[in-house]
């Protein structure tokens, strides 16, 4: 068991559940959605490992059916918005074919515009966010450019603690089950609050101090 | 930090028509500098300009005839390989940048370079490769609607931006409007670009708060897109080709600055700066 493995598996403990990071990601969506008063948002998550944009939230439309779809990262504006880490906002985007036919394969459907800007993290690239079909009315402000960087910065940063927890959460699994108990007692202790907590802080110091002795 | 910091006092990295009269800025100067002299008359005739992208769609309407267009990509050897591209676009943003120069340039010389296509994976490296082939050529503008955020290629990238700087082909570079540290656009030897709410094509803002140097037309943009076709767009990613298309018309009309001298002509005609710009 390395420092690494042991510092995944206390993070596996206390990171809390998938469930909790995907809902956190959905109410990112949710709230773009609403904000911008459009038909629907996504985040796409980027798997490095297969070069692949991944559907990881999707609110509004093709919510019931898009989460775990996948396509290539080069594919369609999402991809370009990743490839260059540049937002873009795109409108009467109908008439262009062949964007068209492939939004399609991806989602079901054509929107008629387009807000992607890419999640980014320090140095890494996690993905990509896109908001479909606001008000074709409204004209494009800067403050609503600002306003998709400031959701952009929120879904980044909830896109990586869902990296870190899946990231634990393989070491637990792919490890002999050490870490393991590790993960239990830094859960455990997450749990305990006042007198409990400190007694729990206690023994562990105790135990610590009498492996370290050995 | 300090992004955020400065975007609090100043819209460094854009500019709603509000505050512009917040950056007014004078520069006396003996003699003065003014649009007419800077490219007046000039249609950025003999200027090459390579767009560093998704590809451009040779013959669309709004771009016209291309002179040479190339895709980048890296052999299994691990060495680059520059063949040419008869791909045309793939996404419609190269072409978008393209006819945005076209318009301000007509009778410049465009080029495209396709550094996109091959997925988020390699891209880095293809950006890079794309970026030292367009230096070698001595393409007098360079139009970089992208970015990087891998420290390891922004040295590498520093490197280049500099070497372009000193062979007078002028690097423009779409910022960012987010809180991230990317490249090159932060480098002083490029020509940074972010958005402005303005409708002009020719209105442009020098920036007294760097990083970002000047903002240009960014925002609810017609331009070319596949098919011969148009649509409306907005990001710094327009923006950026405005200036490059301005800077075409300066060296049309004037081969012999060099970068420095352009970027100083740039802010002597800048709207906030040149009276009656």
């Amino acid at each position: 068991m390395t420092e690494d493995d042991l510092r995944a598996a206390v993070a596996a403990g206390v990171l809390g559940s998938e469930e909790g990071h995907v809902a956190l990601l959905q109410s990112v969506v949710d709230v773009a959605r609403a904000i911008f008063k459009a038909g629907a948002s996504s985040i796409f998550l980027l798997d490095e490992d297969t070069d692949e944009l991944v559907f990881e939230a999707v609110s509004g439309e093709g919510s019931d059916r898009l989460v775990g779809t996948r396509f290539p990262s080069s594919k369609g504006l999402a991809g370009w918005v990743l490839v260059t880490r540049q937002p873009l906002v795109l409108e009467d985007v109908t008439g262009d074919a062949r964007f068209a036919r492939d939004f399609a394969e991806q989602t079901g459907y054509v929107p008629k515009g387009l807000m992607a800007v890419p999640l980014l993290h320090g140095e890494r690239t996690l993905g990509v966010l896109e908001v479909l079909d606001r008000p074709e009315s409204s004209r494009f402000t800067l403050a609503e450019s600002d306003l998709l960087g400031l959701f952009a910065n929120q879904a980044a940063l909830a896109l990586d603690l869902l990296l870190a927890a899946r990231r634990a959460r393989s070491v637990l699994e792919e490890g002999a089950g050490d870490e393991a108990v590790v993960a239990r007692l830094a859960a455990a202790l997450t749990h305990l609050e006042g007198d409990e907590r400190a007694a729990g802080l206690r023994l562990l110091e105790a135990l610590a101090e009498t492996l370290g002795r050995k | 930090m300090a992004l955020v910091e400065a975007h609090e006092e100043l819209p460094a990295w854009s500019l709603p028509a509000e505050a512009v009269e917040g950056i007014s800025l004078s520069a006396d100067w003996p003699e003065r500098v003014d649009r007419e002299w800077a490219w007046g008359g000039s249609t950025g005739a003999n200027v090459r300009v390579c767009i560093l992208d998704s590809g451009v769609e040779s013959g669309h309407p709004l771009v016209g005839d291309l002179e040479g267009a190339v895709a980048i990509s890296f052999g299994e050897d691990g060495d680059p390989i520059v063949e040419e591209d008869s791909e045309g676009d793939l996404c419609g943003h190269g072409t978008a940048c393209a006819g945005i120069v076209r318009a301000l340039a007509p009778d410049c010389r465009l080029f495209s370079a396709r550094v996109l296509g091959a997925g988020y994976t390699g891209s880095g490296p293809v950006l890079l490769a794309g970026l030292r082939w367009a230096v070698e050529q001595g393409f007098e503008v360079v139009n970089m609607s992208l970015s990087t955020t891998k420290q390891e290629l922004a040295v590498l990238l520093h490197e280049l931006a500099d070497s372009a700087y000193f062979r007078r082909s002028v690097l423009v570079a779409s910022a960012h409007n987010m809180p991230v540290d990317s490249y090159p656009w932060r480098f002083s030897s490029v020509i940074s670009v972010g958005s402005h709410e303005g409708t002009d094509p020719l209105q442009f803002f020098y920036n007294p708060s760097p990083p970002v140097e000047f903002l240009a037309r960014g925002l609810d943009v017609e331009i070319a897109w596949l098919g011969g076709g148009t649509i409306r767009a907005s990001g710094n990613s327009f923006a950026t080709p405005h200036i490059a298309g301005i800077c075409a018309l300066i060296l049309g009309k004037h081969p012999e600055l060099t970068q420095f001298q352009l970027k100083s002509v740039l802010h002597l005609t800048a709207t906030n700066v040149a009276p009656g710009a």
